[in-house]
């Protein structure tokens, strides 16, 4: 094995290490308002969401080209690069899941790759209007979209069965969420599973295994497809937590119009080859429902801190990328791209133990929120 | 077509987000409320009330538009890519 050869290898394992965060940290944007309401068990619905990413991946492969060719100039990239920046997205991912916040991963991933082709090749290596169209301007507006169908799909929900009884009501709706959150998870495997694809593929371009404007070979679709499901089924219980506890207290109804309004506009924009956020598109949608239902309660300062971080999700991923590929070149060749391979795995492993004290589990996933991710021990506990 | 904003995909987008999104909810909701039994102040306590016939058509055939909403929906994303 040339030194080549394992820098490409470490570079397409980091890739499936991304999507692999990619998909815990996003299990929540489709199952987080059934899990809270009850419409499905935390175990059963991570499974279900997992089965169904890795269906979606392999329906759609539009988005996979827009991450390949439509942001930075292929020719500056180097598997130098391309490894800096999935460095940087995995640590952005890892500390924001920590937090708590559902932050986009798709974010993460234009952020770095960005920031480290900035610091390889300059500002002239990225196509800023590929950036501002095809992710920016999505980005801004896709939360407001989705959070206004949502918020007229739970008024009329509300308005159309206000004589139907509570407990009829309530189930019926457990019963169209789950149908509703299925659909989210295929649209999460359409959309995000494509933008590991679309790295592995440009890093392929760059090593020169593929002809630049290639389409993704079999092997990375299936591997990409299996690693965000092995991480959805891991489940990223502070980030459900976060987002189906924290922002609205959810009821089934509201539930199944968020889920129904994140779908629509996942997957329609999927066709239409728009690499949206599915966070930002869930996050809006949950926070519609809450504005559709009279009297429902809020949490504005919660949103207010999703959103500061998604405002910093590129810039943070960027720098980091860009840190990253400074390391690694600064290093050179292929003991660079090692040294920040060790350093990627050193950090993942302390997130992954700092996130076990206290730890947020399928059993407490659902606990009072008591303005924490981490749920507060319960006091009434009988010692054993 | 604007170059920085897809204006054309983005008014697609909201449409169909509208009628899949917003619209598909609303009729499942229109599916429940013929489900559930009708209020009848006529005979308060007589047996259990049913939704009738007419409730089940009417519920059926909701959740069976709704149904196919959703198969209509993958085929499409399915054929385009």
């Amino acid at each position: 094995m040339t030194g080549n050869d394992l820098v490409l290898a470490l570079v397409v394992a980091t890739a499936l290490g991304f999507d692999f965060t990619n998909g815990f940290h996003d299990t929540g944007n489709a199952m987080a308002t059934s899990i809270v309401t009850g419409a499905l068990r935390p175990r059963v619905a991570v499974a279900v969401s997992a089965v169904l990413n890795l269906v979606g991946a392999f329906l759609s492969t539009a988005v996979a080209a827009t991450i390949a060719s439509g942001l930075v100039d292929s020719g500056d990239v180097t598997l130098t690069v391309v490894m800096a920046g999935l460095t940087g997205s995995i640590l952005w991912n890892l500390a924001t899941w920590y937090l708590g916040i559902p932050s986009s991963s798709s974010h993460a991933l234009i952020g770095g790759v960005v920031g480290a082709t900035i610091a390889a090749a300059g500002g002239s290596a990225v196509k800023w209007q590929g950036l501002v169209a095809k992710v920016i301007v999505p980005a801004a507006l896709s939360p407001f979209i989705a959070g206004a169908i949502a918020a007229l799909g739970t008024f009329l929900v509300y308005r159309i069965t206000r004589r139907v009884a509570e407990g009829p009501r309530s189930h019926g709706f457990r019963i169209g969420q789950v149908g509703s959150a299925c659909m989210v998870s295929l649209a999460h495997g359409t959309n995000d599973a494509q933008k590991t694809m679309g790295v592995i593929t440009l890093a392929l371009i760059a090593n020169g295994t593929l002809h630049a404007g290639a389409t993704s070979p079999p092997w990375v679709i299936t591997s990409c497809a299996v690693a965000i499901s092995l991480g959805t089924y891991i489940g990223g219980w502070r980030v459900i937590r976060a987002l189906g506890k924290g922002l609205v207290e959810i009821e089934a109804p509201q539930g199944m119009a968020s889920e129904s309004a994140s779908a629509a506009v996942i997957l329609s924009s999927t066709d239409f080859g728009y690499s949206l956020s599915t966070t930002h598109v869930a996050t809006g949608s949950i926070l519609g429902s809450g504005v559709g239902k009279k009297d429902a309660e809020v949490r504005w300062h919660i949103a207010r801190r999703m959103v500061t971080a998604w405002l910093f999700t590129l810039p943070a991923a960027g720098l980091m990328g860009a840190l990253a590929y400074w390391v690694a070149n600064g290093i050179g060749g292929t003991a660079g791209v090692v040294t920040i391979f060790v350093v990627l795995i050193l950090a993942s492993v302390a997130f992954f133990a700092a996130s076990r004290h206290p730890a947020v589990t399928p059993e407490n996933v659902n606990a009072a929120w008591t303005g924490s991710v981490v749920p507060a021990p319960e006091q009434d506990e009988v010692a054993s | 077509m604007n170059s920085w904003i897809n204006l054309d995909a983005l008014w697609r987008i909201i449409v169909v987000g509208l009628l899949a999104g917003a619209g598909l909810p609303a009729l499942f909701a229109v599916g429940l409320l013929a489900l559930a039994p009708q209020p009848r102040p006529d005979a308060p306590g007589t047996d259990r009330p049913t939704a009738g016939v007419l409730g089940y058509a009417v519920a059926g055939l909701c959740f069976a538009v709704v149904l196919a909403a959703i198969g209509w929906g993958i085929a499409v994303i399915v054929n385009h890519s």
